[in-house]
This record gives structure tokens, sequence and C-alpha cells, in this order.
């Protein structure tokens, strides 16, 4: 099926392979007949060898030698040398398939049958595999294979190493080769065997021997993976650790029942709620299980009890999640308390890759929440939020204003860090900069610049406990502009990680995040509150990230940009206005993020592209019955949509239903005409305004 | 069919010539008698389902007669309820999962004794949540691919123990972000569609990292604009779909250059006798044929169906699974 040249075949040619077509038809019909009448004599079996010497990828006869080769074993005047001599014959006929398609499944687990009844030497099998490695070193059945001889022998993962150096050093190119030393190098490392004790004095090593294969042939992608893995093995610390939260530590927050603005709390720390509640949120630096009342305790002045009830905010059933919320109600409509957050404490907080949460975390603030003045409480319908640019005014800071960047320090998250042991990591990063830098100043390359990119930001994040700006965001930005030039077959790829780096950027510090600070002109509405808007247009972001920095954000504006997605936004809790029009969003489904966001009210998508595309990139993204993620069980009646109007909408259905939006914007998209809209009005009970329309 | 828009020229960029893929399957259906055709008996159960899928993208399954297709699947299931690749072969997962496809695109699924099936596949299920592809025992994921999405279609996915499934998996992943057929096993894309594809069905693509596995799947787009299968290997057209679905499953097929892609695909076409071929000027044949057409589908090519990423059978059929009546 593949690698066959295309030729117009000759009268002879066919001629001839109708012939051979015979021949193996009758040898076929013969074989049947011996197989489903369950004939094992010695010429039954033969006529078997001779099918799969043809035609190896004829599965039903392995099968039937598997079924001869136990019947014959199963008589009683079978001595060992008779097994020997019957198991001999099957490696000898899987070698021979092997020689007419060495990449054969059937002839692959064949071999490996007839070896699980304890036959043949290691050291053939052994020299087997060399001659199939040097046939072909990416043989994927014969590394396969040869694991499973290494585990039968129990040849130790230190000579599987070595076997890989070897085979890298007989030819760099090698994927299979760094594959297997990738595999054998982590088991080692996490069992802290005998000389893989600390990664800190086995890296390094690494590192000179993946150079060697990247330097010597820069566009060979061999070591590429490789190196990537050593960089994530360098940055990584095993056990998880808390990068930010909501509130944040030592902030004054203000809830409000309602929209009036108190003058002596800042807009970045006010709250309008009307939930009785108001949220906790805990940003982990990678996914978490076990974030519960007794992981996470909280001590304040009104909650003797002190439980709270922690969801992951995860697509999908996970009961694993980077950001984890909780609620914490307030008893009385008026209330001036602080509360402390005490996260991993005691143990139970665990990362998907089994590592135990082990920095145990204090932080506190004090909340303030204001009672409703019953007189000024207007249920406004008329109100609705218009994403132009007059109706922002940039919001000016007061001198002392704090401003809720997530920085180490102004968080007051004692992460207890291996604060000297850290140090290796960042000197290794430092030579390993200071070794691309070396490469690209020889030879302009792709990988040279994307390592370069890549160790730059790696860098820097390490850095943050002492500087709160991003040294090198500029040349890596510069970095991803040229390769976006350079190899633009993947310059969508370089492109996302622009905009993400675009985004670290600007919210690194006080100074440039304030200049992306706004606040709605019109006056207070009752229903959104005056938040701070954080405004992020006609930037060609074309993804959004550092999520951990913008937990505060009520308020977004988004639109004008080239988004495609808004993946990790369901960390954003404290949203309430979300303005995406004029971006690139394909479906309703890419839209799953929102779900999470319990306090969005008002949603712009105008202009976007849903109903364009007949591919749904993010059908499997999003809660359905597709993926069995609708509910908590697999094949319940939940997911059953009961009115029969709403089944061409179900991508709808599911993805607004639980959603209490008042203002939404969707005009511009080729899905939304009548029908549509009619169906959102019937799935969105609580919508007010749709395309600037209010609903009665 | 909503039009593509990203508007390149069709002049440009060449044409899909239907008519002849139409035909070229019609015929590889009747030419049972060619050495080719007699070395691959034993799967024509998924020569059913590529030739068949790719009639229904391209708008034509109505081109062959049904009742003979659907008559001779039936016959080739055995009592344990597994099918066979043809008449007279043993039942395997493999072309168990082709001949409930078919059916599906037939919309005869209630042909079917779905427990006899499911109670096929659930006892392929190993300790370990791995599954094997028949009694014989070989392990690999592409079956754990099998097992959850033919049970899937047949809308009893909970007989099977889907957290060690889905745990089994996940064994097999690596550190390239990639998956492997057994644990250790070299990331493949072939196997990589099968591991996001089972995920995906089961609801647990979360623990896939989608940037480090959308990076090594971008990198397969070569320069000539085909995809190959894993690093430094030739492109060939049947990862078009390995790739490309995996990519278009986790939100990162914009990764890729797809206009370039289509035109590798087009080039692998016979325009002479149809069919499309693994590359440019190779013979042709029906898996590759496929593919092709399957890719080009996910690529939002005009004039086809579009064909659902992880069941690998067209949307409207998938819909009709779940929300049909």
């Amino acid at each position: 099926m593949h690698g066959r040249p295309r030729k117009a075949p000759k009268p002879e040619d066919e001629a001839a392979s109708a012939a051979k077509a015979q021949k193996l038809r009758a040898l076929q019909t013969q074989f049947f007949s011996f197989h489903h009448d369950q004939i094992y004599t010695k010429e039954a079996v033969e006529l078997s060898a001779k099918l799969l010497e043809i035609n190896p990828e004829s599965y039903t006869a392995w099968n039937y030698r598997k079924l001869a080769v136990e019947h014959y074993l199963s008589q009683s005047e079978c001595g060992p040398d008779s097994v020997k001599s019957v198991l001999d014959d099957e490696l000898r006929v899987v070698e021979s398939a092997l020689r007419q398609n060495f990449k054969s499944y059937g002839a692959w687990h064949h071999r490996k049958w007839v070896l699980s009844k304890g036959h043949s030497s290691i050291n053939h099998e052994l020299r087997l595999l060399d001659k199939f490695q040097k046939a072909d070193s990416r043989n994927f059945h014969a590394w396969n294979y040869r694991r499973f001889v290494a585990e039968l022998m129990n040849r130790s993962e230190q000579d599987e190493l070595k076997y890989t150096e070897d085979m890298i050093y007989t030819n760099f190119s090698n994927y299979s080769a760094w594959h297997n030393r990738s595999v054998l190098l982590s088991a080692l490392l996490e069992k802290k065997a005998e000389g893989f004790l600390l990664k800190e004095n086995v890296l390094p090593e690494e590192y000179e021997f993946i150079h060697q294969a990247i330097f010597t042939d820069p566009d060979d992608q061999s070591g590429w993976f490789y190196n990537l893995w050593l960089l994530d093995q360098t940055v990584t610390t095993d056990s998880p650790l808390l990068v930010s939260t909501w509130p944040t530590c030592g902030s004054d927050v203000l809830i409000m029942g309602d929209g009036c603005q108190n003058g002596s709390f800042s807009p970045f720390t006010t709250l309008l709620s009307d939930s009785g509640s108001f949220p906790i949120i805990l940003y982990f630096n990678q996914p978490v299980e076990g974030v519960n009342s007794s992981t996470v305790t909280i001590e304040c002045g009104f909650d003797k009890n002190g439980y709270l009830h922690w969801e992951p905010l995860s697509v999908s059933n996970s009961q694993a999640a980077q950001v984890w919320v909780a609620h914490l109600k307030f008893p009385t409509p008026e209330l001036d308390s602080s509360v402390e957050v005490r996260v991993g404490h005691s143990k139970g907080i665990i990362s998907t890759r089994g590592f135990q949460y082990c920095h145990p975390s204090t932080f506190s603030f004090n909340v303030h929440v204001q009672p409703v003045e019953r007189d000024s409480f207007q249920v406004s319908v008329a109100e609705s939020i218009l994403w132009r640019e007059e109706n922002f005014k940039i919001y000016r800071a007061q001198l002392e204003e704090s401003i809720p960047i997530a920085s180490f320090d102004q968080l007051c998250i004692k992460n207890g860090h291996e604060s000297t042991a850290s140090n290796w990591r960042t000197e290794a990063l430092a030579k390993e900069i200071e070794c691309f830098r070396e490469l690209l100043s020889l030879m302009d390359c792709k990988i040279g610049k994307l390592t370069l990119a890549r160790l730059l930001m790696a860098y820097d994040a390490m850095s943050i406990p002492f500087a709160t700006k991003l040294v090198h965001s500029e040349e890596v930005l510069e970095l991803y502009n040229d390769l976006m030039k350079l190899d633009p077959t993947h310059h969508r790829y370089y492109k996302d990680e622009h905009s993400f780096v675009l985004l670290q950027k600007m919210t690194s510090s006080k100074e440039s995040l304030l200049q992306h600070c706004f606040q709605y002109k019109d006056s207070v509405s009752s229903v959104i509150g005056n938040p701070i808007c954080l405004r992020l247009n006609n930037l060609s972001l074309s993804r959004i990230g550092a999520f951990e920095k913008l937990l505060w954000v009520q308020m977004l504006d988004l639109s004008h940009n080239e988004l495609q997605s808004i993946e990790g936004l369901e960390a954003m809790q404290l949203l309430s206005c979300l303005g995406l029009g004029n971006n690139k969003l394909r479906s309703v489904t890419a839209l799953e993020p929102l779900r999470k966001l319990k306090s969005l009210r008002v949603l712009d998508i105008s202009y976007n592209q849903i109903g364009d595309h007949s591919i749904d990139t993010t059908r499997y993204l999003c809660s359905s019955p597709l993926s069995h993620s609708v509910g908590s069980e697999l094949n319940k009646d939940e997911t059953v949509i009961s009115d029969a109007s709403l089944v061409n909408y179900w991508e709808a259905f599911y993805m607004f239903k639980d959603l209490n939006l008042n203002q939404l914007d969707i005009v511009g998209n080729t899905i939304a005409d009548e029908k549509f809209k009619s169906a959102l009005v019937k799935i969105m009970p609580t919508l007010k305004r749709l395309d600037g329309k209010v609903l009665d | 069919m909503a039009d593509a828009s990203f508007g390149f020229s069709t002049l440009q960029m060449g044409e899909l010539a239907i008519g002849k893929h139409v035909h070229y399957i019609l015929s590889v259906e009747k030419k049972k008698d060619s050495f080719e055709s007699v070395v691959m008996d034993h799967l024509r159960m998924n020569g059913a389902y590529w030739g068949l899928t790719t009639l229904d993208l391209l708008g034509k399954l109505d081109s062959v007669n049904a009742d003979e297709v659907l008559s001779w699947i039936m016959a080739c299931q055995h009592e344990s309820g597994g099918f066979s690749g043809n008449i007279g072969h043993d039942p395997h997962i493999l072309y168990t999962l082709s001949a409930v496809q078919v059916l599906a695109l037939f919309n005869k699924l209630d042909v079917l004794d779905i427990d006899k099936v499911a109670t096929y596949i659930t006892g392929l299920q190993n300790e370990d949540g791995s599954f094997s592809g028949d009694m014989w025992g070989e392990v690999d994921t592409r079956f754990s691919y099998i097992a959850i999405c033919c049970l899937s279609i047949l809308r009893c996915l909970d007989k099977i123990n889907v957290e060690k499934a889905v745990s089994y998996i996940l064994s097999c992943k690596n550190l390239d972000g990639g998956f492997g057929c057994t644990p250790g096993g070299e990331s493949h894309a072939g196997q990589i569609f099968c591991c996001v594809g089972a995920l995906a069905i089961t609801g647990s693509l979360h623990h896939v990292d989608k940037d480090l596995l959308g990076w090594w799947l971008c990198e397969r787009q070569v320069k000539s604009g085909g995809l190959n299968g894993r690093p430094e290997k030739l492109p060939d057209v049947c990862y078009s779909w390995w790739v490309l679905s995996s990519l278009i499953m986790i939100d990162r097929v914009h990764w890729i250059d797809k206009e370039k892609l289509v035109k590798f695909i087009l080039d692998c076409q016979d325009l002479e006798n149809g069919g499309i071929s693994d590359r440019p000027d190779d013979a042709v044949d029906v898996f590759h044929t496929y593919f092709g057409v399957a890719g080009l589908s996910l690529l939002e090519y005009p004039g086809l169906k579009a064909v659902d990423p992880a069941y690998a059978l067209p949307v409207d059929v998938v819909n009709r699974i779940f929300f049909g009546r």
C-alpha cells in the first residue's frame, strides 16, 4: 500500500497477477478448510506456512498456527525435545514472514506469543533485533520487541540507556533512540536510581549530548523534542505551587449589593454581588486534585463553620484543575472582617503527575460588605453596554493605590523555594542561552531562534521573585517575528506564542497595566457596578493568557483582535462583562470556557465567524453527549434535549442554558438568523437584550 | 454545506476529481481477482469502510447496493459477536469497528444485536484497562480507540470500565506529548489519532498537553506541504488524516499551512484512473483515497460533506446517532 510506483498495467503483468492471485486463492481456500475443520497435521500446518510466506498479513493463519501449537503441546507424547522443535518452527516462520514485511503486526505478535511459552535464547533475540536495527533504526515494532525482550531478561534500565547512547552515536538522526532514552532516563530519575539522584547532576551531560545532535544539523528534528523535554525538566518543579489568588494578599475588598460607589475603596477591589457571597480563587501552576475544606481552611470573623465547597474549573468531569473556586457566604448585609486562607497545611492536594503540594501557604485580606440602599436600587432594563471607544475613559490611579499585579512578593504567598538549590536551574538556563546565542551567531536557524525564545521566557519566569519586570520580552517578541518570516508554514504557531508573550509583558508591571485600565463613562450600572475595564483591543492577539495576573478583572474588552480561542478564560471568575466582538471565533462550542463564568451578564460576540465553518475545531473541547461530558454520568437522560425545535441548535443549547446573561450581541455571525435568535431566547429566559433589542 | 472561507482560487490549486474517484472505488469493489485484491482479502471489511465512507463524503453513497453490503457484513459476524475481515476469517476488533461504522453510514444499526457486539468488545478489556485485538491477546492503543468508538456509536460506552481504559491510554503518553501503541512506545501519528480520539470521546482531552502535542503534530508538515507520521520520515497522504484529525480535536489545526496541504493531497490524485496514492506518482489504493478525501473534508475543501474527527464518520451520521430520532 505504500511506496509503490504508479504505472499503467501491461497485459502480461495483468495475466501474471491473475495467475498469482488464483494460486493464492487456492491456497487460502485449502487453508480455510483445514482451519474450520480443526485439522493440524504436518501437511496442513506446512500449508499455513506457505500462505504466510506469501502473505504475512493474513492474520487468521497466525491464529491457526497458535491453535496447532497448542494442540500439539497438549499431546501426551510431546517431550521437551519435540516442544523445542515445534517452537523453533514457529520462530522460523516468523523470521521468514518478517523478511517479507518487517512491519507485520501479526508476525511480531506471534513471536512474542512463542517466547511467552518460555523458549528461544535471549541472545538470539537480541541478535535478531540488531539485524533489524541496522536495516531500519526507526522500526517501532523492533523497538517495542526490544522492550519486551529486555523486560523478559530483566535487563537494567542503565544498560538499555547505554544502548540508546550507542545508537545515537552511530547516527544522531535517530528519533526512536532519543525517545527511548527519554523513557529510560525519566524512569531512572523518578526512581532516584544510583547515579541518577539529582537532576542537576544528570541534566548538564544530557544538554551536552543533545547539543551535538542539534548543532550538527539544526534542520533535523530528531533532537528538538528531547531538548524541549530537558528544558521542561530544568524548569518545572515536581510539586505544584500556588501562583495567584483572588482576593490578593493584604487587599481590602468591598462587596456591594448594588451599584452605589464607595469612594474610599479602589475600583480594582470593588465587587458587585447580588448572591450574598463572593468568590475565593486559587490559581496553581499545574492541574491539581484534592482541594477541599480539609486541605484549604478559612478563618474569618463571620463564618465559624469554615466549610467551603471547592470547585475545580475544568472542562468536562475532571476532578483536577489549575484553578479552583469557592464561594464564601456572608450572613449579614453589612460586614467588616478579615479573612485568612490557609492552603495545604494538611496533606491532600496532589498534582496530576502524582506530586504532593508541600509548600503550606497563607494569605489574608479584609472584606467589607456594603449594605444595599433600598431606595437607590433600580432594576434597570434599559441600560446596555456598548463597546465603543467613546464610552470609555482611561482610569487615573491614585498614587498609593494598590494594583493587583500578581507577583510573589505582593501576594505574600510563601512558597518555600529551594532558594539556593534553585540556582542550578537558572545557571543551567543561562548556560543554554549562551550556547544558543552562539549557534545563532553562526547560522540563522529556526530551532535556534525558537529554543532561545523559550529559554529567555523560562529564565524570566524563574527570576520573578526578584524582579517584577520581564527583562527579555522585547527580544522574545522579535524572535517570534523573525520566526514568522523564517518559517511561514508555521506562522500561526509563532503568532500564538507572540500573543502570549505580549500579554505577559503588558501585565508584568503596574505602569504597563494601567495603560489598559479604563472605566465605562455612563452612569453606574446596577447590574455590573462601575468596575475597571481592562481594554486589550487592536493588539492582533490570536491567543490570550496571563490569567494568573488577571483574576481581579470584572470587565474585559478583547474586541478587534484575532482570537479564535478563549481557552483558559474560565479562570476569570469575576467577569461580568466580556467584549469579544470582531474576532475570529468559529463556533458556539469555542465559547465553552464561558460556561464556568457564573457572574457573566453581558456578552458581545458580534462580528465573528460563527456559522462560517463546516468543521468545528472545538467540538470535543466542550460539554456534549458526543464526548460523554454532559452531566456526571454516561448515557443518562440529562443529555436529552426535550424541546424538539432545539435539536438543530444543540451546541447553543448546551452552551447557553446555564448562563444567566442579561445582554447578548451576536449580529455579524452567519449563524445568527431569526431562527437561531429565537432558539437563543428559548434557551436563555433571563436574557433581556439581544442585539440591542429589548426582549419582553 | 458552508463554503470554505479562506478564499484561495481553485485554478491555482487544482481540483478534486470527484467523478474519477467514485468510479475508482466502485471498480475496486468489483475487481476481486487481482493479486493485490486477494492479498488484501482479509481486510475487506476495512476496505468497505474506507470506500463507502469516501463515497458518502462525496455525496455518492447511493451508488452502491446497500442490501448486498449489509448481508455480506452480517455474514462476517461470528458466534462471539465479533466481525471478521471477510467471510472465512476469524473475528477481530479491527473489523468489528468497521462493520459497525458501515452500518451507521447506512443508518442500519438496528439490524445489530447490540448486546452481542458489546459482549464481544467488553470481553476484550484487560485488567489494566487495555484492550486485546482478539482472543490471542495482542494489546495496542489502537484497540482502545476501537472499543471506545464502537461502543459509543452503539450508545453503550458504560459497558466497559472507562476509567481504566483512559488510564491505560494515559500510560502510553510520551514526554513529547504524543502517544505510542503500548507504554514506552514511540509517538506515532496513527497511535496519536487513536489515543486523542479515544480521549475525545470519553471527555478526557484535558489530559492532553495541547500546546506540546500541537507543536509536535504541526512539525509533521514538511517542505512539500505534506505531513509525515513522525520526525524525519517521508510525507504520506494518510497522515493528512491521522495528524490533521488530531490537530482538529485539540484545536491546533491553524498551526499548519492548510493551503499547502490541500495542494499536496490534490497532487497525489491519479487524475486518469481515479484514486489517491500515498505520495505523488505512486500507485493508488482505497486506503489513501479515503484519507485524502477525509483530509480535504477536514480542510473544508468545497463540495465535500464534513467529517467528524473523532468518529471518522460524516458529521451528519454522528449527529444522527446522538441527536436523531
